[in-house]
């Protein structure tokens, strides 16, 4: 009895220890965030950081300028294009997995979308650019298919096999009882995987959708390698972009140590983190909406 | 048998390779209350699940002989399966309602039919609730997840679910098995109510109760029809000296 008690508060203070670990690691990364973005501070007013759309820190006859908002609406246009493909596509490609594919050939196509998972995102970049580009350059009469829209593609790309993977997961653990009400009442089986397999797996399908994405967004070789590399503010999904990961990769080579250029990549990632901070709570907090509602 | 509303003859079902029912041959009026009964194990819910296809989802699964609905075999080619289930309505052995609401899961069944019109939909809701005596304890409970009723109170609100489609044919799969005496004592008096309208199949293992609420009897054992009867001389004198053990409480 003592025993056990003991190990019971093991490993509860365990799991303590783990929970603070990573509070105190992802504090400790803001800090640090923090602390080194605030010198850029010191020489770039925060309207100009947040609303400028020029970006020219190396400007030698002019005023240097570190405007942002060019790269977060391009990473913005990146993460949504990618999820408007990716989220169709994979969800349906997951309800084909689990309710029309016979065994066989679920069985073999499960495992290849889980291997599509780890292709190196170099490789997907250079897909990018051999395959998508000139694709889309073709169909839109571009002089090159460096750009948003191919960014989004190749995101969502890599993305899918995630999200193919934990959504038929989800649609596969739904109870088969729900199935049968279902079907019992007269539904067709494409009727009671919308109104019923879906809905009840939602919370398991979000969550792969977050994951596909989380992991997606974070590949910062693909969108460098295939947007183009142009820090303007894009009209369209046909215009050239640079995301903010793909401005830190390329620039934190290169700038002198100390300098405001230097301190102000840091204040993009500072920006990165809390827009990831702040997604993640939202979406949080509507899956524990959705949850409840559930329940 | 006159005023049959289905016929089964020679009908075989197999899950895999084991043969759970042989070679059954029963006559189902219309208007009445058929009850079955037999151990468990011996193919009653495969034989309900048969009467609607309910089995066609299970991988592997076999089915021989016929079952005619109203004259027309429902296992021929070009049935409309999902048409056949509106008319042969299910209540399962387990109570599944969807994660939906209250009323979402009784309006499934119109929903998924089309019906688009509001008034319709929810003057049919309400009216299943209460035929299935459940309208005084969900009326102000409506919205809330069916998930959240006790467990006798999702059983009738699966019940009120197929009764909102309004089948012609009620398959029961044990409804009351997870209900309270006063609860089964309501689905017992809807059973007589609801007969008039349609022809009900009912599964128990509660003797008493297939005594009291079926006009007809089936005996099962093993995967074969042993006897089938009127209920007064199944429980009285029954023909076979397995169905007087088994009535008698000799084996169980
Ligand atoms: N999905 C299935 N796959 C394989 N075998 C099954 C399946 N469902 C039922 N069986 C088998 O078929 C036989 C009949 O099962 P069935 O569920 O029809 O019995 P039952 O008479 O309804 O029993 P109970 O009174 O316990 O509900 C049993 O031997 C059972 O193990
Ligand atoms: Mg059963």
């Amino acid at each position: 009895m003592a025993r056990h008690a003991h190990k019971e508060k093991l490993i509860h203070g365990l799991f303590l220890l783990n929970g603070l670990l990573v509070v105190f690691l992802l504090a400790g990364i803001f800090a640090v965030l923090v602390k080194t973005s605030i010198p850029a501070f010191r020489e770039i007013p925060l309207g100009q950081f947040l609303f400028s759309s020029v970006w020219n820190p190396t400007a030698t006859f002019t005023k240097p300028s570190y405007g942002i908002l060019a790269m977060l609406v391009s990473t913005f246009m990146v993460s949504v294009g990618a999820l408007a493909i990716a989220i169709p596509i994979g969800v349906g490609a997951a309800a084909y997995l689990s309710d029309v594919a016979n065994r066989h050939v679920r069985e073999i196509a499960k495992p290849i979308v889980e291997i599509l998972a780890g292709i190196p995102s170099v490789v997907i970049g250079f897909l990018g650019i051999v395959l998508v580009g000139p694709m889309i350059a073709r169909i839109f009469g571009l002089p090159n298919g460096l750009n948003a829209l191919n960014g989004a593609i190749l995101l969502a790309v890599m993305a899918l096999p995630t999200i193919v993977s934990l959504s038929e997961d989800a649609l596969k653990s739904v109870p088969r009882s729900f199935q049968e009400a279902s079907l019992a009442l007269g539904a067709t089986h494409w009727q009671t995987l919308v109104k019923v397999k879906i809905p009840a797996a939602l919370s398991g399908i979000i969550a792969a959708c977050m994951l596909g994405m989380g992991r997606a967004v974070g590949e910062t070789m693909t969108v460098l390698m295939a947007t183009g590399c142009s820090i303007k503010m894009p009209a369209s999904f046909l215009d050239s972009v640079q995301t903010m990961t793909a401005t830190i990769a390329i620039e934190l080579g290169e700038v002198p140590y100390n300098t405001t250029h230097y301190y102000a990549l840091f204040g993009i990632g500072l920006v990165l983190f809390i827009i990831t901070f702040f997604v993640n709570m939202a979406s949080d907090i509507i899956l524990h909406k959705y949850q409840r509602v559930m329940k | 048998m006159k005023n049959a509303k289905i016929n089964v003859s020679k009908f075989n079902f197999y899950y895999g390779d084991s043969r759970v029912l042989k070679d059954i041959t029963i006559d189902i009026p219309e208007n009445r209350v058929t009850g079955i009964i037999g151990p468990s194990g011996c193919g009653k819910s495969t034989f309900l699940r048969s009467l609607n296809r309910m089995n066609d989802v299970i991988l592997g699964s076999r089915a021989e002989g016929s079952v005619m609905l109203d004259g027309r075999d429902i296992y021929g080619r070009d049935v409309d399966v999902a048409g056949l289930r509106r008319k042969v309505g299910m209540v399962f052995q387990k109570s599944n309602p969807f994660p939906k609401s209250v009323f979402e899961n009784v309006a499934y069944g119109l929903r998924i039919d089309g019906i688009k019109d509001k008034y319709f939909i929810e003057e049919r809701v309400e009216r299943s609730l209460r035929d299935a005596a459940l309208w005084s304890e969900v009326k102000d409970r409506l919205r809330d997840n069916a998930f959240e009723l006790s467990g006798g109170q999702q059983q009738r609100l699966c019940i009120a679910r197929a009764l909102a489609i309004e089948p012609e044919i009620l398959l029961m799969d044990e409804p009351a098995s997870a209900l309270d005496p006063t609860a089964t004592l309501k689905i017992e008096e809807l059973i007589q109510e609801l007969k008039k309208k349609y022809t009900i199949i009912i599964v128990t293992h509660n003797m008493q109760q297939a005594a009291r609420v079926s006009d007809l009897t089936a005996f099962f054992m093993l995967g074969e029809l042993v006897e089938y009867d009127i209920t007064s001389i199944i429980f009285t004198k029954p023909s076979k000296k397995l169905t007087e053990d088994y009535i008698t409480g000799r084996f169980g």
